[in-house]
């Protein structure tokens, strides 16, 4: 456990600053008329923010290729996963 | 016979990291029922989704993210071998849950009251969309809120173990996990609050 990275309090404090923002940005945008941008807009600052949590909040970028792989894999899973199924659903 | 316990920190932080791909796909799962009855049902869902306060999902969007704070700060805290901090911190983090859970009390409790939960007469004579909207919110936030509550079990547990000093700068794998367990929920939060409450 000795090589484990601390991340000091004022660099957390600095990231729930940005996620605050983010959030106050997301309510900003979708109260505008943008039609289907909307959707888009709003996940994709919502990816934004949880690359945010899982990159400093869980440690994610300080930890080894591992769990790094792991959760790109999962992610891909996912996605693979929303993919096939909009194949579908779209083109039916 | 100098046995010393076994111990595998990074094993268990794999362990708890499997434990939350698998939660990812359950959750990614009725994301993508979302998705799929918001192509099908679009009036229906911005009819029944702006029935929804936004202001109170804001709130709780808001409580979520400085209760992930709190509990980032606890792993730090606990590093440094700050015993009372840890404490402290992860104190505030359990508030910010029981906060969540009131507000969602009451959100939950106006919604009933105004005949519209799953199986009411008043979803069962309207529109098929929005019932399919509001039996996918209660499923999704009643998942949710679950984890919410055994996040805070745990934490309150691990907080008992940090007291008693089982939980200290050289081992502190159980705080890490409970961390990363609550952050999980912030997560999922994080995709709920724009997707019911404000996109529609």
């Amino acid at each position: 456990m000795n090589e484990h990275h601390i991340i000091s309090y004022r660099k957390l404090t600095g990231i729930w600053l940005v996620l605050l923002l983010l959030t106050a940005l997301t309510v900003a945008i979708t109260r505008v008329e943008l039609g289907g941008y909307k959707v888009l807009a709003a996940l994709t600052i919502a990816c934004a923010k949880a690359g945010l949590v899982i990159a400093f909040f869980m440690h994610m970028k300080y930890e080894g290729r591992l769990l790094r792989w792991l959760l790109f894999l999962a992610l891909l899973t996912l996605a693979i996963f929303i993919g096939l199924t909009f194949f579908d659903v779209l083109y039916r | 016979m100098n046995q010393t316990a076994h111990k595998d920190y990074f094993g268990a932080k794999l362990g708890m990291w499997l434990f939350l791909f698998t939660e990812l796909l359950l959750f990614g799962g009725l994301f993508l029922l979302y998705a799929v009855y918001l192509k099908r049902y679009p009036h229906e869902f911005a009819t029944a989704g702006r029935q929804l306060d936004w202001t109170l999902g804001a709130a709780n969007t808001v409580i979520l993210l400085t209760s992930s704070l709190s509990v980032a700060m606890a792993v730090t805290a606990a590093q440094r071998g700050e015993t009372r901090r840890v404490m402290a911190m992860i104190g505030g983090t359990i508030l910010c849950a029981a906060g969540f859970m009131s507000i969602k009390y009451f959100e939950w409790s106006a919604k009933i009251g105004h005949g519209i939960y799953p199986g009411s007469e008043q979803l069962k004579s309207g529109p098929p969309g929005e019932s399919v909207f509001f039996s996918l919110y209660y499923i999704t936030t009643g998942i949710h809120g679950l984890h919410v509550v055994i996040g805070a079990l745990l934490l309150a547990w691990i907080a008992l173990k940090a007291r008693s000093g089982a939980v200290n700068a050289s081992d502190y794998i159980l705080l890490e996990n409970g961390a990363l367990y609550w952050h999980l929920v912030d997560l999922i939060w994080i995709f709920i609050f724009p997707l019911y409450y404000l996109v529609l």
